[in-house]
């Protein structure tokens, strides 16, 4: 029960640090972007103005949560050493878990405020936008301005950014900020090309390497699972089956990166 | 004092010199634009790899490339440009994403379009409608918009109606989508026939883009029809006087005519000896070809 405590006070502190260094900044950010957005978009495109609408908040969304998770992530830990806080930090009593775990669920909820925040602007745009359309072109639509079923796509990116977090988060445990980035995006944009690693076979002829690419598409996060944007803005079925598994595999692969983080960092000589 | 008000006033006069100098260049002249505009990946494939998870978005961004390509080269803005990009802008639209379902509808309309109104290639208009029945084969639209290519461009009137037929059997399918095609099938080709389908499809448009354009093109058969009204005017004029009016006023004062000789968009037309014709820069141009029926 302490340990839950600890790593709570850990949290709150990484999360007003987060708000000290103005992360939150982002949000305005945010608004003013899909603000202009709706306004530009109507003299830009023939009709679609909500549906593109969608599409960039929940693109801006990710974008805006990924930069905080990767940039925010890999300084977690390198930070407190640098400053050489680590040293009084861990001759508290504070185990070197609580603190990985407490620094995580910090920028976890940093993340899960800001979010929340953007998501609450995107449907004020999206209800202000609706009001603008005339009421028999509203009646032809398929889906509403402000569908509720696209929070389930907001709750994949959800998933995703605190899994991104906790690879930066990893990386930042023996490694140095500009490496860490570089590894956590690359592990992004490669856990985006998963399908080609599983179809690696009828691409080249030797098994080996087929075999290979066939154990890395496994071994290695598959991020494109968390993309159903298209699927939600469209309001197609998105099996509640798909959604609860997809959520569950993140949340298992969270604890494997968590559990080697604390692992490495438990090891680390800070004499 | 000085210093304090030193750096604001710099910074006051470096903006200014930087407007001036942007006006000054503007005063020489636009540089001779480019051959086109560039598409710096053209397969379809390979940006759906790159988008990552961004796909939507993308698709988003081709479109409105695509309607600003059509809607520049359109009104001539650029001249020397073409529509050359218009269907792999389109393709690489609906790649990203296959349920664009307007994409394929507005695209094939701007595809299909005879010149200078658009690139006149009802062949890409109905490429680009396969490739989203093969996405979407319960979406009606997409059938009615192909029976509308083979309609217009093709004044292919039995494909057409075949088209609307298998529109008119989908869910969700309107109800004047079977007598359309009945009506299709047996008068195709001729002013009633292509008001009704105007018509229905004014009334029918989610969506303001499509309305309007079913106005415009309502107003062009208006137009035709009164056209062939003042040739008849005209041609009355000439027998009786023996020689054609030289203005709309000679008309007027014959007591042919009363009022402005505008056309539905307020333009007025043009008499050319005994030619009356539409005023080149009204929005109705090009009127669109009548077809003879087979």
């Amino acid at each position: 029960m302490s340990s839950i405590r600890t790593i709570g006070t850990v949290a709150v502190n990484v999360f007003r640090e987060s708000v000290r260094d103005k992360v939150l900044y982002n949000l305005v950010a945010f608004a003013v972007l899909l603000m202009a957005a709706s306004y530009l978009i109507g003299q830009l495109t023939a009709g679609q103005d909500i549906k593109i609408i969608k599409d960039l908040g929940l693109a801006a969304i990710a974008t805006f949560g990924l930069m905080i998770a990767v940039f925010i992530g890999i300084g977690l830990v390198w930070k407190e050493v640098e400053r050489r806080s680590i040293y009084s930090l861990l001759s508290k009593p504070l185990s070197r878990a609580e603190f990985i775990l407490g620094k995580y669920c910090g920028l976890g909820l940093t993340l899960a405020v800001n979010v929340a925040v953007m998501v609450v602007a995107w449907y004020v745009v999206l209800a202000y936008m609706a009001t603008t359309v005339p009421p028999d072109v509203r009646a032809g639509w398929t889906t509403p301005a402000t569908d509720l079923g696209m929070l389930r796509a907001v709750g994949l990116i959800l998933v995703e950014l605190m899994l991104v977090t906790a690879i930066a988060l990893f990386f930042s445990t023996f490694s140095s900020p500009f490496l860490s980035a570089g590894f956590t995006l690359g592990l992004w944009v490669v856990g985006h090309f998963n399908a080609d690693l599983k179809n690696f076979e009828s691409v080249v002829d030797s098994r080996a390497a087929a075999w290979f690419a066939h154990g890395l598409y496994y071994v290695l996060p598959n991020f494109s699972a968390f993309d159903i944007k298209q699927q939600v803005v469209y309001a197609q079925a998105v099996p509640a089956g798909y959604l609860a598994t997809t959520a569950l595999y993140g949340g298992v692969y969270i604890a494997l990166l968590l559990t080697a983080s604390v692992a490495v960092f438990s090891r680390r000589d800070f004499k | 004092m000085g210093r304090r008000f030193f750096t604001p006033l710099l910074l006051v006069m470096l903006m200014a010199s930087a407007i001036g100098l942007q006006a000054l260049r503007e005063r020489g002249g636009e540089l001779p634009a480019g051959p086109d505009s560039l598409l710096y990946v053209r397969s379809p494939a390979a940006l759906q790899r790159m988008a990552l998870s961004y796909k939507s978005i993308l698709a988003d961004v081709y479109w409105i490339r695509a309607v600003q390509l059509y809607g520049d080269t359109r009104l001539g803005r650029q001249a020397d440009r073409s529509y050359s990009l218009l269907y792999p802008l389109l393709e690489l639209t609906t790649t990203l994403d296959p349920y664009f379902g307007v994409a394929y509808q507005f695209g094939a309309l701007f595809l299909a379009e005879v010149p200078p109104g658009g690139p006149g290639r009802p062949d890409l208009a109905i490429k680009l409608l396969q490739r989203g029945i093969e996405a979407q084969p319960d979406d009606w639209r997409l059938y009615q918009a192909t029976g509308f290519v083979h309609y217009w461009s093709n004044q292919d009137y039995t494909a057409a109606a075949d088209w609307f037929g298998r529109a008119s059997r989908l869910p969700g399918a309107p109800k004047w989508m079977e007598p359309l095609a009945a009506v299709t099938l047996a008068e195709g080709g001729n002013r009633k026939a292509s008001r009704l389908l105007w018509r229905q499809i004014q009334e029918s448009a989610a969506d303001d883009w499509f309305r309007n354009e079913a106005d415009r093109r309502l107003k062009q058969l208006d137009a035709m029809d009164q056209i062939d009204l003042l040739q008849n005017v005209v041609a009355a004029f000439t027998a009786k006087q023996g020689r054609p009016p030289a203005t709309w006023a000679d008309l007027v004062r014959a007591g042919y005519l009363r009022g402005a000789i505008v056309d539905p968009t307020g333009t007025p037309y043009r008499l050319d000896g005994s030619t009356v014709s539409i005023d080149p820069k009204s929005r109705l141009l090009p009127l669109p070809k009548e077809g003879a029926r087979p």
